[in-house]
């Protein structure tokens, strides 16, 4: 596997940190998580239990900003069961910008009846316990997540996530157009989710919600693995 | 279900058979819906696999193949397929492949077999087959049209009012004012039980009696019309209206048996229609020449559409068309007789095709012939039969009739000659078929007499009758000529599906559908030995000598009712939108429900050709 999908994560050795983390731990749901165990990194992908997940947050930074809403779904590669998924609303710590409502389609009356994130973490963990999580840019759920629980737990949970715009990435190395093919009108290739699964026939979702988002993102890994890689590429190399 | 799953349920509303399902088994499905992408050229569904659930096409396509590896069928977004497996013996009977990515929801076995007991517009959908499913829908169309649902009887609002042979005019006349009764039958009583032998009516009294200054005391026996046409107490009022317009008569004795239980009136019918296709042929033949036949011409569109809007099913539209153009026909003839004299031997005017079939439509040219009677001399009498074939075919060609390009035509020598010969072509095309004479066959065989000698035609239908069922080489010849033209396989998005898997813009509904199907109808009413023209009526007799079973006849008369209905309507849009209708029709034309109709039409075509090869050892032929 090409080294641009991994990062510093992909190296580490994902089944014995999850072991060393279960003695630590301290709460005892995210103990469960760590002693639910992680597969080896040969482990072909057809053969791991998987989540998508979704979060929507009031704006990009973790430390500045918080989760709104959780959406998730377990699945494998040989489908994806609706009626597993998950979604929740959640009270940010923040006010709601505007413009984030707008987004989201959230409103302010739904936000002040919403548990704070501590409510809900029994649900959340009963999914994420056992499942490599699957994102659409990985540089939301895993930190965000972190900060909230390191807010609420003093603890943080070190976990590999498969992230599908990583995937796009790597399939796409030169996504911007040499001067010469923008003059013949090239456009950038884009790695969003939407334009990503445009590339695999997949159908646009009307719809803008967390639950849509990572739905929309396992069926993208599904299509990524049938074009791209084989159900039998081992997890190890995938995951980030 | 969650809200935020609409984005999955909005999309699955939109498809038969979910468009009218509860809220609560909606949620059912997409609660339990796998969600599976599949890459283009992946197998789906293996023959013989443990069929486990219903799959509903959410984006992309798949082919469906039979169990002999022919292409079944396309689909397409929001289409299903798995339903035959799941129902059957839980084994999958059409292997499934993916022709595009395709985003596939797998609704799990428990929840169909829930769907399937609690939602009947679901169970309708899935466990009928093809054919049923095009039953149903023909006749909830058939329906909604009181003069296909209302028997005649309900047209009698009063006791018969009759009289014997014997009464005087004088009599006659007061009886009928005094019961406000237009007609009257007259009863032979000198019998045991009295029979009907003629009837009299308000015109009969003006043209007839006082025109004609008849003393009052003559019998209504010397006046009254004989020979009647009559209709059965349990025919249906299209029948009725297409009894008159075929025959041109006002009145119809409603007979039980021998009985006569009423009589109804042209006026009891037009309650019905308002604005009936009966008119426009009282009209015709009120026409005292060519340019009078010309202009109401015009008006033969409009009723027409007016049919179609009043979901008139195809056989009272093709039957009230040909019952117009037979009108024209015979107006033209009594109109070269006014101007040529009298005819110098009988003859009889045929009508062949469509509209000896009483099937024809808007967009029609003109096939007829004329038989002339064995004491015919050719230098004597031709002259005269040339201009009157000319006449009616130039007169028929101003009412929009246009000229048959295969000049099968009166104004042709070649089918302008006396009965004797008729009978030596008609033997010599049984016996010794060639291309030429099946295209003939194919024509000729379909005739009416519809003015003069009309017996001559009917010796010709009983040589057909009898000859044509007794050769077999003929019936074998004539089947593969049926095969020639097959019907599409069914659509896919906005083309139409061929057997190879190719894709056609358009197709013609002629071709493509109800001429296959005559044709192929023709072949076994050749075979049975049946004297009727008509492709519904040709498969009642079919029915009846067991040449076909019951519901295979059934299957066919719904096919071909429904190929016929749609293009009738789709003629009749053009004529509305102010186009020239003709038999192209673009899938994305049709509706969702005529396009899954016609394609379960097509497919009982397609197996009814398979049938007439195996049952003519026709099997050489396919697709040359």
């Amino acid at each position: 596997m090409p080294s641009n999908i991994k990062s510093r994560n992909s190296k580490q050795n994902w089944p014995e940190n999850y072991r060393v983390q279960a003695t630590k731990a301290v709460d005892p749901r995210i103990r469960a998580f760590y002693e639910a165990g992680c597969p080896n990194p040969e482990t072909p992908i057809k053969d791991v239990p998987l989540l998508a997940l979704d979060f929507e947050t009031t704006g990009l930074d973790a430390t500045q900003n918080s989760i709104v809403s959780i959406g998730l779904v377990p699945f494998t590669l040989k489908g994806i069961q609706l009626g597993k998924s998950w979604h929740q609303i959640v009270r940010p710590k923040l006010p709601l910008h505007q413009e984030s409502v707008t987004i989201h389609g959230i409103t302010h009356a739904e936000i002040q009846d919403a548990p704070d994130l501590e409510e809900v973490l029994d649900p959340l963990f009963e999914h994420l316990t056992g499942r490599i999580p699957v994102v659409h840019y990985r540089n939301i759920e895993r930190p965000f997540l972190n900060t909230a629980l390191q807010w609420r737990l003093n603890e943080q949970l070190r976990f590999p996530v498969i992230d599908t715009m990583a995937i796009e990435a790597y399939l796409h190395p030169q996504r911007r157009p040499s001067r010469w093919q923008q003059l013949m009108g090239k456009k950038p290739t884009s790695i969003r989710l939407p334009d990503s699964r445009t590339r695999y026939g997949l159908p646009h979702y009307a719809g803008h919600n967390a639950l849509i988002d990572a739905i929309a993102t396992a069926e993208l890994l599904q299509a990524q693995i049938a074009h791209h890689f084989s159900p039998d590429t081992p997890i190890g190399d995938l995951w980030v | 279900m969650q809200a935020e799953l609409l984005d999955i349920q909005n999309h699955i509303i939109q498809h038969a058979p979910f468009d009218e399902m509860s809220d609560e088994l909606l949620d059912k499905i997409v609660t339990n819906i796998e969600v599976v992408y599949v890459r283009a050229g992946t197998q789906i569904v293996e023959l013989g696999h443990q069929a486990d659930s219903l799959h509903y096409v959410r984006s992309g396509a798949v082919e469906i193949y039979r169990r002999s590896g022919e292409l079944y069928s396309r689909v397409g977004e929001g289409e299903i397929f798995g339903q035959f497996g799941l129902m059957m013996n839980k084994k999958v009977r059409f292997p499934v492949k993916a022709i595009e990515d395709s985003l596939i929801y797998k609704i799990p076995d428990h929840v169909f077999h829930y769907l399937w007991e609690h939602d009947d517009n679901f169970a309708d959908f899935v466990e009928i087959e093809d054919r049923s499913r095009l039953r149903s829908a023909v006749s909830r169309r058939e329906k909604s049209n009181q003069l296909m649902t209302a028997k005649v009887t309900r047209l009698i609002s009063r006791a018969l009012v009759c009289a014997p042979t014997t009464v005087r005019l004088q009599e006659a006349a007061r009886i009928m004012t005094d019961n406000g009764v237009s007609s009257l039958p007259v009863m032979d009583e000198s019998g045991d039980t009295p029979k009907l032998v003629g009837i009299i009516t308000d015109r009969d009294l003006r043209t007839r009696a006082v025109n004609h200054a008849l003393a009052s005391e003559t019998p209504v026996s010397e006046i009254m019309t004989e020979g009647l046409i009559t209709i059965r107490s349990r025919a249906f009022i299209f029948e009725a209206m297409l009894t008159m317009l075929h025959n041109n008569v006002h009145h119809l004795p409603v007979m039980d048996g021998n009985e006569v239980r009423g009589v109804i009136a042209l006026s009891d019918i037009i309650k019905y229609e308002s604005q009936s296709s009966i008119y426009l042929v009282s009209n015709i033949f009120r026409q005292q020449n060519v340019k009078g036949l010309k202009k109401i011409s015009v008006d033969v569109r409009d009723s027409f559409v007016r049919m179609v809007n009043e979901d008139a099913n195809s056989h009272m539209v093709g039957s009230a068309m040909a019952g117009i153009g037979r009108s024209f026909s015979q107006r033209l003839l009594e109109l070269a007789e006014e101007k040529l004299g009298p005819p110098p031997v009988p003859y009889c005017f045929m009508a062949l095709g469509s509209m000896a079939r009483d099937e024809q439509l808007v967009v029609t040219d003109q096939d007829n012939a004329l038989i002339l009677d064995d004491s015919f001399i050719p230098e004597e009498h031709d002259e005269y039969f040339l201009a009157m074939a000319k006449f009616v075919s130039d007169g028929l060609a101003e009412c929009g009739y246009t000229y048959c390009t295969g000049d099968i035509m009166a104004t042709n020598p070649k089918w302008r000659q006396p009965l004797h010969v008729w009978k030596k072509y008609f033997t010599d095309w049984i016996e010794n078929p060639n291309g030429q004479t099946l295209l003939n066959s194919n024509i000729f065989f379909d005739l009416d007499g519809i003015h003069g000698e009309t017996n001559f035609a009917e010796q010709l239908k009983t040589l057909v009758a009898h000859k044509a069922s007794s050769s077999q080489r003929f019936l074998t010849l004539m089947a593969r000529n049926a095969l020639n033209r097959t019907p599409p396989l069914g659509f896919f998005r906005t083309f139409v599906l061929e057997e190879d898997g190719k894709h056609q813009k358009t197709f013609n509904l002629k071709r493509r559908g109800t001429a296959p199907l005559s044709d192929l109808i023709r072949v076994h009413a050749l075979a049975c030995g049946s004297r009727s023209q008509n492709s519904f009526e040709r498969l009642k007799d079919i029915a009846n000598t067991k040449l076909l079973v019951d519901d295979d006849a059934g299957n066919l008369r719904d096919a071909l009712e429904f190929i016929s209905i749609v293009r009738v309507r789709h003629q009749a849009l053009a004529i509305e939108e102010g186009r020239e209708p003709d038999n192209n029709v673009r899938p994305e034309d049709l509706s969702p429900f005529e396009r899954s109709h016609l394609k379960d039409a097509f497919q009982i075509v397609s197996n009814a050709q398979r049938f007439l090869r195996f049952r003519y050892n026709a099997g050489t032929v396919r697709n040359a």
